[in-house]
Protein backbone atom coordinates (compact mmCIF):
# COMPACT_ATOMS: atom_id res chain seq x y z
CA UNK A 1 0.00 0.00 0.00
CA UNK A 2 1.29 3.52 -0.82
CA UNK A 3 2.13 5.61 1.96
CA UNK A 4 4.42 8.96 2.92
CA UNK A 5 5.45 10.34 5.87
CA UNK A 6 5.25 14.16 6.19
CA UNK A 7 5.70 16.86 8.53
CA UNK A 8 4.23 19.95 9.33
CA UNK A 9 3.32 22.84 11.54
CA UNK A 10 0.06 22.00 12.20
CA UNK A 11 -1.43 18.20 11.50
CA UNK A 12 -3.33 19.71 8.79
CA UNK A 13 -0.48 21.08 7.23
CA UNK A 14 1.28 17.94 7.71
CA UNK A 15 -1.74 15.54 5.68
CA UNK A 16 -2.64 18.32 3.62
CA UNK A 17 1.45 17.76 2.11
CA UNK A 18 1.00 14.21 2.40
CA UNK A 19 -2.26 13.98 0.34
CA UNK A 20 -0.65 16.79 -2.67
CA UNK A 21 2.23 14.40 -2.85
CA UNK A 22 -0.02 11.28 -3.27
CA UNK A 23 -1.78 12.68 -5.69
CA UNK A 24 -5.52 11.56 -3.60
CA UNK A 25 -8.51 13.30 -1.48
CA UNK A 26 -8.78 12.76 2.13
CA UNK A 27 -11.52 10.60 1.96
CA UNK A 28 -9.43 7.67 0.21
CA UNK A 29 -6.72 7.39 2.96
CA UNK A 30 -5.86 6.53 6.26
CA UNK A 31 -3.88 8.76 8.83
CA UNK A 32 -2.21 8.36 11.22
CA UNK A 33 -0.70 11.39 13.64
CA UNK A 34 2.74 9.96 14.52
CA UNK A 35 3.66 13.15 16.51
CA UNK A 36 1.29 16.12 17.54
CA UNK A 37 3.18 19.66 17.11
CA UNK A 38 4.49 21.45 20.25
CA UNK A 39 5.20 25.08 20.76
CA UNK A 40 8.69 24.78 22.16
CA UNK A 41 10.05 27.45 24.69
CA UNK A 42 8.06 30.67 24.36
CA UNK A 43 7.01 29.50 20.87
CA UNK A 44 10.76 29.85 20.17
CA UNK A 45 13.22 27.58 21.45
CA UNK A 46 12.83 23.68 20.62
CA UNK A 47 9.75 23.91 19.09
CA UNK A 48 8.17 20.19 17.25
CA UNK A 49 6.62 19.67 14.13
CA UNK A 50 3.68 17.61 13.52
CA UNK A 51 4.80 14.51 12.05
CA UNK A 52 1.90 12.59 10.22
CA UNK A 53 1.87 8.98 8.54
CA UNK A 54 -0.99 9.11 5.12
CA UNK A 55 -1.56 5.80 3.44
CA UNK A 56 -3.82 5.23 0.46
CA UNK A 57 -7.05 2.63 0.99
CA UNK A 58 -7.55 -0.17 -1.44
CA UNK A 59 -10.88 0.76 -3.01
CA UNK A 60 -13.95 -1.08 -2.54
CA UNK A 61 -13.15 -3.62 -5.90
CA UNK A 62 -9.87 -4.20 -4.93
CA UNK A 63 -11.01 -5.49 -1.12
CA UNK A 64 -13.88 -7.31 -2.63
CA UNK A 65 -11.51 -8.94 -4.95
CA UNK A 66 -9.22 -10.15 -2.54
CA UNK A 67 -11.88 -11.32 0.00
CA UNK A 68 -13.74 -13.93 -2.64
CA UNK A 69 -9.51 -14.81 -3.51
CA UNK A 70 -9.14 -15.65 -0.04
CA UNK A 71 -12.50 -17.06 0.54
CA UNK A 72 -12.21 -19.23 -2.39
CA UNK A 73 -8.61 -19.77 -1.52
CA UNK A 74 -9.17 -21.21 1.81
CA UNK A 75 -12.26 -23.51 0.68
CA UNK A 76 -10.05 -25.74 -1.16
CA UNK A 77 -11.13 -23.90 -4.16
CA UNK A 78 -8.84 -24.12 -7.66
CA UNK A 79 -10.90 -21.17 -9.07
CA UNK A 80 -9.99 -18.06 -10.85
CA UNK A 81 -12.32 -14.99 -11.35
CA UNK A 82 -13.58 -13.04 -14.19
CA UNK A 83 -13.99 -9.13 -13.45
CA UNK A 84 -16.96 -7.62 -15.65
CA UNK A 85 -17.03 -3.26 -14.62
CA UNK A 86 -19.88 -1.57 -15.26
CA UNK A 87 -20.30 2.26 -13.78
CA UNK A 88 -21.64 1.49 -10.21
CA UNK A 89 -21.34 -2.32 -9.92
CA UNK A 90 -18.88 -5.01 -10.20
CA UNK A 91 -19.72 -8.55 -11.41
CA UNK A 92 -17.20 -11.03 -10.42
CA UNK A 93 -17.32 -14.38 -12.23
CA UNK A 94 -15.48 -17.31 -10.92
CA UNK A 95 -14.57 -19.72 -13.02
CA UNK A 96 -12.99 -23.44 -11.82
CA UNK A 97 -13.33 -26.62 -11.03
CA UNK A 98 -16.58 -28.20 -8.65
CA UNK A 99 -18.24 -24.89 -8.47
CA UNK A 100 -21.40 -26.90 -7.34
CA UNK A 101 -19.85 -26.08 -3.91
CA UNK A 102 -19.64 -22.48 -3.80
CA UNK A 103 -23.30 -22.35 -6.14
CA UNK A 104 -24.71 -24.30 -3.69
CA UNK A 105 -28.55 -25.51 -3.22
CA UNK A 106 -30.33 -23.11 -5.51
CA UNK A 107 -27.45 -20.65 -5.25
CA UNK A 108 -27.24 -20.20 -1.64
CA UNK A 109 -24.19 -20.21 -1.15
CA UNK A 110 -23.24 -17.89 -3.99
CA UNK A 111 -25.60 -16.02 -2.43
CA UNK A 112 -24.28 -15.77 0.92
CA UNK A 113 -20.80 -15.37 -0.47
CA UNK A 114 -21.91 -12.09 -2.60
CA UNK A 115 -23.73 -10.88 0.64
CA UNK A 116 -20.66 -10.61 2.25
CA UNK A 117 -18.19 -9.46 0.18
CA UNK A 118 -20.52 -6.49 -0.14
CA UNK A 119 -19.98 -6.49 3.45
CA UNK A 120 -16.51 -6.33 3.63
CA UNK A 121 -15.84 -3.82 0.50
CA UNK A 122 -17.51 -1.59 2.74
CA UNK A 123 -14.43 -0.94 4.08
CA UNK A 124 -12.64 0.15 1.20
CA UNK A 125 -12.42 3.59 -0.53
CA UNK A 126 -14.31 4.99 -2.72
CA UNK A 127 -17.54 6.00 -4.12
CA UNK A 128 -20.54 3.00 -3.02
CA UNK A 129 -20.41 -0.04 -5.64
CA UNK A 130 -22.86 -2.77 -6.06
CA UNK A 131 -20.74 -6.22 -5.79
CA UNK A 132 -22.19 -8.99 -8.24
CA UNK A 133 -20.69 -12.55 -6.99
CA UNK A 134 -21.30 -15.27 -10.49
CA UNK A 135 -19.77 -18.53 -10.50
CA UNK A 136 -19.78 -20.34 -14.40
CA UNK A 137 -22.44 -17.49 -15.45
CA UNK A 138 -24.68 -19.50 -13.16
CA UNK A 139 -26.79 -16.52 -12.31
CA UNK A 140 -27.13 -15.85 -15.35
CA UNK A 141 -28.54 -18.88 -16.78
CA UNK A 142 -30.79 -18.52 -13.26
CA UNK A 143 -32.19 -15.83 -14.80
CA UNK A 144 -33.23 -17.18 -18.04
CA UNK A 145 -34.74 -20.53 -16.59
CA UNK A 146 -36.45 -18.62 -13.97
CA UNK A 147 -38.11 -16.13 -16.83
CA UNK A 148 -38.81 -19.50 -19.04
CA UNK A 149 -40.91 -20.61 -15.94
CA UNK A 150 -42.46 -17.26 -15.20
CA UNK A 151 -43.62 -17.54 -18.91
CA UNK A 152 -45.13 -21.26 -18.75
CA UNK A 153 -47.06 -20.69 -15.58
CA UNK A 154 -48.38 -16.90 -16.91
CA UNK A 155 -49.87 -19.96 -19.69
CA UNK A 156 -51.00 -22.15 -17.08
CA UNK A 157 -52.84 -18.88 -15.77
CA UNK A 158 -54.18 -17.93 -18.78
CA UNK A 159 -55.31 -21.64 -19.74
CA UNK A 160 -57.08 -22.17 -16.18
CA UNK A 161 -58.19 -18.85 -15.26
CA UNK A 162 -57.17 -19.04 -11.73
CA UNK A 163 -53.86 -17.77 -9.60
CA UNK A 164 -50.70 -19.21 -9.31
CA UNK A 165 -48.15 -19.18 -6.18
CA UNK A 166 -45.08 -19.68 -7.34
CA UNK A 167 -42.25 -21.31 -4.98
CA UNK A 168 -40.52 -18.88 -2.72
CA UNK A 169 -37.64 -16.79 -4.32
CA UNK A 170 -35.37 -13.63 -2.74
CA UNK A 171 -36.42 -10.37 -4.08
CA UNK A 172 -34.20 -10.04 -6.71
CA UNK A 173 -35.41 -13.47 -8.42
CA UNK A 174 -38.87 -11.96 -8.04
CA UNK A 175 -37.84 -8.87 -9.70
CA UNK A 176 -36.60 -11.46 -12.67
CA UNK A 177 -40.82 -13.11 -12.66
CA UNK A 178 -42.28 -9.74 -12.70
CA UNK A 179 -40.04 -8.44 -15.20
CA UNK A 180 -40.81 -11.11 -17.68
CA UNK A 181 -44.43 -11.11 -16.90
CA UNK A 182 -44.91 -7.54 -17.43
CA UNK A 183 -46.07 -6.97 -20.71
CA UNK A 184 -48.50 -9.49 -20.80
CA UNK A 185 -51.90 -8.33 -20.95
CA UNK A 186 -53.53 -11.09 -19.75
CA UNK A 187 -52.26 -12.08 -16.27
CA UNK A 188 -50.41 -9.75 -13.21
CA UNK A 189 -48.35 -10.33 -10.78
CA UNK A 190 -47.44 -9.27 -7.30
CA UNK A 191 -46.13 -10.74 -3.78
CA UNK A 192 -47.11 -12.48 -1.33
CA UNK A 193 -45.99 -13.62 2.23
CA UNK A 194 -42.69 -12.70 4.40
CA UNK A 195 -39.42 -13.43 3.76
CA UNK A 196 -37.61 -15.87 3.53
CA UNK A 197 -40.86 -16.97 2.21
CA UNK A 198 -42.11 -14.66 -0.06
CA UNK A 199 -43.89 -15.29 -3.36
CA UNK A 200 -44.80 -14.34 -6.60
CA UNK A 201 -48.34 -14.67 -7.35
CA UNK A 202 -49.65 -14.85 -11.16
CA UNK A 203 -53.18 -14.07 -11.36
CA UNK A 204 -55.52 -13.17 -14.46
CA UNK A 205 -55.56 -9.89 -15.01
CA UNK A 206 -59.45 -8.64 -13.99
CA UNK A 207 -58.52 -5.08 -15.19
CA UNK A 208 -60.25 -3.26 -12.13
CA UNK A 209 -57.00 -2.22 -10.78
CA UNK A 210 -57.78 -3.67 -7.02
CA UNK A 211 -55.15 -5.95 -6.66
CA UNK A 212 -51.95 -5.23 -4.56
CA UNK A 213 -49.11 -4.18 -6.79
CA UNK A 214 -45.27 -4.17 -5.89
CA UNK A 215 -42.38 -2.92 -7.72
CA UNK A 216 -41.26 -6.69 -7.01
CA UNK A 217 -39.77 -5.95 -3.86
CA UNK B 1 -7.89 -25.23 7.03
CA UNK B 2 -11.94 -24.44 7.94
CA UNK B 3 -10.67 -22.44 11.39
CA UNK B 4 -8.27 -20.21 8.85
CA UNK B 5 -11.82 -19.83 6.55
CA UNK B 6 -14.02 -18.69 9.75
CA UNK B 7 -10.92 -16.53 11.06
CA UNK B 8 -10.60 -14.55 7.01
CA UNK B 9 -14.36 -13.99 6.98
CA UNK B 10 -14.38 -12.44 10.59
CA UNK B 11 -11.47 -10.15 9.81
CA UNK B 12 -12.67 -9.10 6.57
CA UNK B 13 -15.93 -7.65 8.48
CA UNK B 14 -15.06 -6.33 11.56
CA UNK B 15 -13.23 -3.29 12.63
CA UNK B 16 -10.62 -4.73 14.77
CA UNK B 17 -9.06 -7.99 13.14
CA UNK B 18 -6.47 -8.36 15.62
CA UNK B 19 -9.31 -8.90 18.20
CA UNK B 20 -10.72 -11.38 16.37
CA UNK B 21 -9.93 -15.04 18.02
CA UNK B 22 -11.37 -18.59 16.55
CA UNK B 23 -11.85 -21.72 18.75
CA UNK B 24 -12.23 -25.16 16.90
CA UNK B 25 -14.00 -28.19 18.97
CA UNK B 26 -13.83 -30.66 16.74
CA UNK B 27 -15.91 -33.59 17.16
CA UNK B 28 -16.36 -36.92 14.61
CA UNK B 29 -18.40 -35.80 12.36
CA UNK B 30 -19.10 -31.96 13.71
CA UNK B 31 -16.56 -28.58 13.83
CA UNK B 32 -17.91 -26.17 15.95
CA UNK B 33 -16.29 -22.73 15.56
CA UNK B 34 -16.45 -20.12 18.54
CA UNK B 35 -15.48 -16.83 17.19
CA UNK B 36 -14.94 -14.33 19.59
CA UNK B 37 -14.79 -10.49 17.97
CA UNK B 38 -13.79 -6.74 19.95
CA UNK B 39 -17.00 -5.67 21.86
CA UNK B 40 -17.77 -3.25 19.21
CA UNK B 41 -17.65 -5.31 16.77
CA UNK B 42 -20.61 -7.83 17.53
CA UNK B 43 -23.00 -6.03 15.91
CA UNK B 44 -21.01 -6.04 12.72
CA UNK B 45 -19.98 -9.97 12.98
CA UNK B 46 -23.91 -10.80 13.66
CA UNK B 47 -25.65 -8.18 11.34
CA UNK B 48 -28.95 -6.71 10.83
CA UNK B 49 -31.26 -9.60 11.59
CA UNK B 50 -28.06 -11.51 11.91
CA UNK B 51 -27.79 -12.00 8.22
CA UNK B 52 -23.89 -11.57 8.20
CA UNK B 53 -23.68 -14.47 11.39
CA UNK B 54 -26.34 -16.23 8.84
CA UNK B 55 -24.42 -15.83 5.65
CA UNK B 56 -20.58 -16.79 7.28
CA UNK B 57 -22.52 -20.30 8.23
CA UNK B 58 -23.87 -21.12 4.83
CA UNK B 59 -20.45 -20.40 3.26
CA UNK B 60 -18.72 -22.39 6.40
CA UNK B 61 -21.24 -25.53 6.08
CA UNK B 62 -20.89 -25.54 2.39
CA UNK B 63 -16.94 -25.84 2.73
CA UNK B 64 -17.07 -28.39 5.62
CA UNK B 65 -19.69 -30.40 3.59
CA UNK B 66 -16.94 -30.39 1.00
CA UNK B 67 -15.18 -32.51 3.86
CA UNK B 68 -18.28 -34.53 4.46
CA UNK B 69 -18.47 -32.57 7.55
CA UNK B 70 -21.34 -30.65 9.70
CA UNK B 71 -20.24 -27.34 10.96
CA UNK B 72 -21.74 -24.82 12.80
CA UNK B 73 -20.04 -20.80 13.92
CA UNK B 74 -20.89 -19.26 17.21
CA UNK B 75 -20.21 -15.97 17.88
CA UNK B 76 -18.79 -15.93 22.14
CA UNK B 77 -19.83 -12.93 23.83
Amino acid sequence: MKSVTKTGRTVDEAVAAALSELGVTADLVEIEVISEPSRGFLGLLGGKDAEVRVTVKPDKEQVAREFVTGVLDKMGMDASLEVLRRDDSVTFNIVGQNLGIIIGRRGETLRALEFLTNVASGKGAGPFKRIFVDAAGYRQRRERDLAEIAVSVAKRVERLGNRVAMEPMDARDRRVVHLALQGRGTVETYSEGEEPFRRVIVAPRKGDGKSPQDGGR
Amino acid sequence: MLRDLVSFIARSIVDEPDQVSVNEIEGDKTLVFEVKVASSDMGKIIGKRGRVIHAIRALVQAAAAKEGKRASVEVLE
